[in-house]
């Protein structure tokens, strides 16, 4: 039998990833069909994403509210588990979103990682809340009177969050797990860069169970999509995270959300993302329900 | 045309199915994509306030279901009349339907409003009871104080080529709305998600004409699919050519799954893009809806006060 010559394999051009948006559990371009350049602090072009318009902040909202009843009936320990596994598609994709945040935040590697691991342990420590919270900021009352009386938190309803621009996936879960955790539907504004990372999560939470339209993600400018979101009836609180405090930018859209009386996570300056949070952003999205039950009939 | 008079005097089968049958073939293709075309038109700022509100004009608010209660057909009157009770610039709506045992309620309700009171007849959805049935129904909902009757055809006689039969029944309906010296409105409802194809919706529409219909109708509502683009489409190409042939002006309702103000401005645009603008007016064209209404409300104040207003804001039903 003779040898087969040697052939130099074919050259083959690279198939790109089309970073979309994340709404209602598919992954849709921009209404408007805008997209905006994401580069590297050092300036090198990195991929092209989608830039989310006002009508994407509006359906995102409608597909939040669609999903909402379904993920608060859900049972904590479900709810839980899905975060868990959030965590767990996570820690898969370890090296995949190391290298997406070294580039777009220009950090080294083992920064990255470190960033990766503390967003999947924050994923993991927000799981086992799901099932804890009714406990620690729940109460039996006592009162005088033949009642049992008991306060229950419950899910405010949609969620806009303004995401952090960095750290950017450790930003986002920290803004998105204690919104959904109690039961709350979340449009969340990924700014700028930080919409790669944003959009991959997406891909994390699409295969992780997460029933579709309890997150969504948009990417693009949040000084353009924040008011929008602010002002819009039919969302129930906001986290300005994402905003520079004290600047004019948040104190308008705090005026806007006074509307409908939105609840208003203000941002702080200087925040350690890294640091414990404790229930400081839980607790903010979920409201008390006092039932009066009479004892004896 | 010859035919058209002839069956106009007489209906008998073979006439009208000579007539039916040989009317031009509907170009599928062609059809779904001139909808899908009228339906990219954009519509902005003062011309899309102008279309909520002609659509809001047009809508036939309705309520079919067993568990209508006389409390509820009142809330919708309620409704009805004043859309959006602390802005005066919103219009009524055209007519509240109902089902023949509610008009009374509704009557009552609507009185000296100008809002009209629609009653389905002639054993609504499915139209299988015997003829004298479906004229009781008919004269019961008249006597009640119906200004509009919708009558459903007999799909099975029209699938099975017994075309006189349907044309009779229409026109007895039609004769039944004239009880006791009245003359309620004829809408007749084809129920075109039965009707297979669209050269079907072709000759229902115009059978339903050439026998006295004085609307003709996509759907009940309780089968889908209801009214499509394409399906209004034809309809109105089909009162179009009628009043060119007979002079005669019919009006079309497309009924059941129009939800959002996106869709009824699309219906608007594919009004007068083909039947003209003569037909932009309740009272040639309307949509049968129920959660229609709200949408077209919230997009009204998302005009007005330019934030994005959510469900929470306007009624339940």
């Amino acid at each position: 039998m003779s040898k087969k010559p040697a052939v130099a394999p074919a050259p083959r051009s690279s198939v790109r990833k089309t970073y979309k948006l994340y709404i209602g559990g598919a992954f849709p371009r921009s209404e408007s069909g805008r997209s905006y350049p994401v580069t590297a602090p050092s300036g090198e072009f990195i991929a092209n994403a989608a830039q989310a318009s006002r009508k994407d902040a509006r359906d995102a909202v409608r597909a939040a509210r669609a999903a909402q009843p379904g993920w608060a009936k859900a049972t904590a320990y479900n709810r839980g588990q899905i975060l868990y596994r959030i965590a767990e598609m996570l820690e898969e994709r370890r090296d995949q979103f190391a290298h997406q945040i070294a580039e777009v935040e220009g950090l080294e590697l083992d920064a990255a990682h470190a960033q990766v691991d503390a967003a999947i342990d924050r994923w993991v420590w927000y799981a086992g809340w799901s099932d804890k919270l009714s406990q620690v900021l729940g109460a039996a009352n006592s009162v005088a009177g033949p009642y049992w009386n008991i306060s229950s938190p419950e899910p405010t309803g949609v969620v806009a969050l303004l995401a952090p621009a960095t750290p950017t996936l450790l930003g986002l879960t920290s803004v998105i797990a204690p919104a959904i955790v109690g039961g709350n539907a979340v449009v969340a504004v990924a700014p700028d860069a930080c919409g790669l990372p944003a959009v991959t999560l997406g891909e994390v939470m699409a295969t992780s169970d997460l029933p579709g339209g309890v997150v969504n993600i948009l990417t693009g400018s949040t000084a353009e999509l924040a008011p929008w979101l602010a002002s819009h009836l039919d969302v129930n609180a906001l986290d300005l995270a994402g905003v520079e405090a004290g600047s004019e930018l948040a104190r308008d859209l705090e005026v806007a959300a006074a509307e409908n009386l939105k609840r208003v996570v203000r941002p702080s300056a200087g925040y350690d993302w890294e640091a414990d949070p404790g229930l400081s952003r839980v607790k903010p999205f979920l409201e008390t329900k006092t039932v009066w039950h009479p004892i004896g009939i | 045309m010859c035919l058209v008079t002839a069956q106009l005097a007489a209906p008998d089968d073979a006439g009208l199915r000579r007539l039916l049958h040989g009317l031009p073939p509907v170009d599928q293709v062609g059809a779904e994509a001139r909808a899908a075309k009228l339906g990219t038109r954009s519509i902005k700022t003062t011309a899309k306030a102008q279309a909520l509100d002609l659509a809001v004009r047009m809508v036939d608010l309705t309520t079919l279901e067993g568990a209508d209660t006389p409390g509820k057909v009142r809330a919708l009157c309620a409704k009805g009349i004043r859309p959006e009770p602390d802005q005066p610039t919103c219009p009524s709506v055209a007519a509240i339907c109902v089902y023949g045992d509610m008009v009374p309620t509704a009557k009552a309700a609507l009185a000296g409003t100008g809002v009209k009171v629609a009653a389905v007849a002639t054993a609504f959805p499915s139209g299988r009871a015997p003829l004298a049935v479906k004229l009781a129904d008919t004269v019961a909902a008249v006597e009640a104080g119906a200004d509009e009757i919708d009558m459903v055809i007999d799909r099975g006689a029209f699938l099975a080529g017994r075309y006189a039969a349907v044309a009779e029944e229409i026109a007895a309906v039609k004769a039944a709305c004239r009880t006791g010296g009245r003359d309620a409105h004829l809408k007749v409802i084809l129920e075109t998600g039965e009707l297979a194809t669209y050269d079907n919706v072709k000759r229902a529409s115009w059978l339903a004409m050439l026998s006295g219909a004085d609307f003709i109708k996509t759907s009940t509502g309780k089968v889908s699919p209801a009214a499509t683009l394409p399906v209004t489409l034809l309809m109105l190409e089909a009162v179009r050519d009628f009043r060119a042939q007979t002079g005669r002006q019919v009006g079309v309702k497309p009924a059941g799954g129009i939800r959002t103000a996106k869709d009824a401005i699309k219906y608007l645009v594919t009004v007068n893009e083909t039947a003209g603008p003569d037909w932009l007016d309740p009272d040639w064209f309307r949509f049968g809806a129920s959660s229609l209404l709200n949408d077209l409300l919230l997009q009204r104040r998302k005009l007005a006060t330019g934030v994005y207003s959510g469900p929470d804001y306007v009624t339940v039903d």
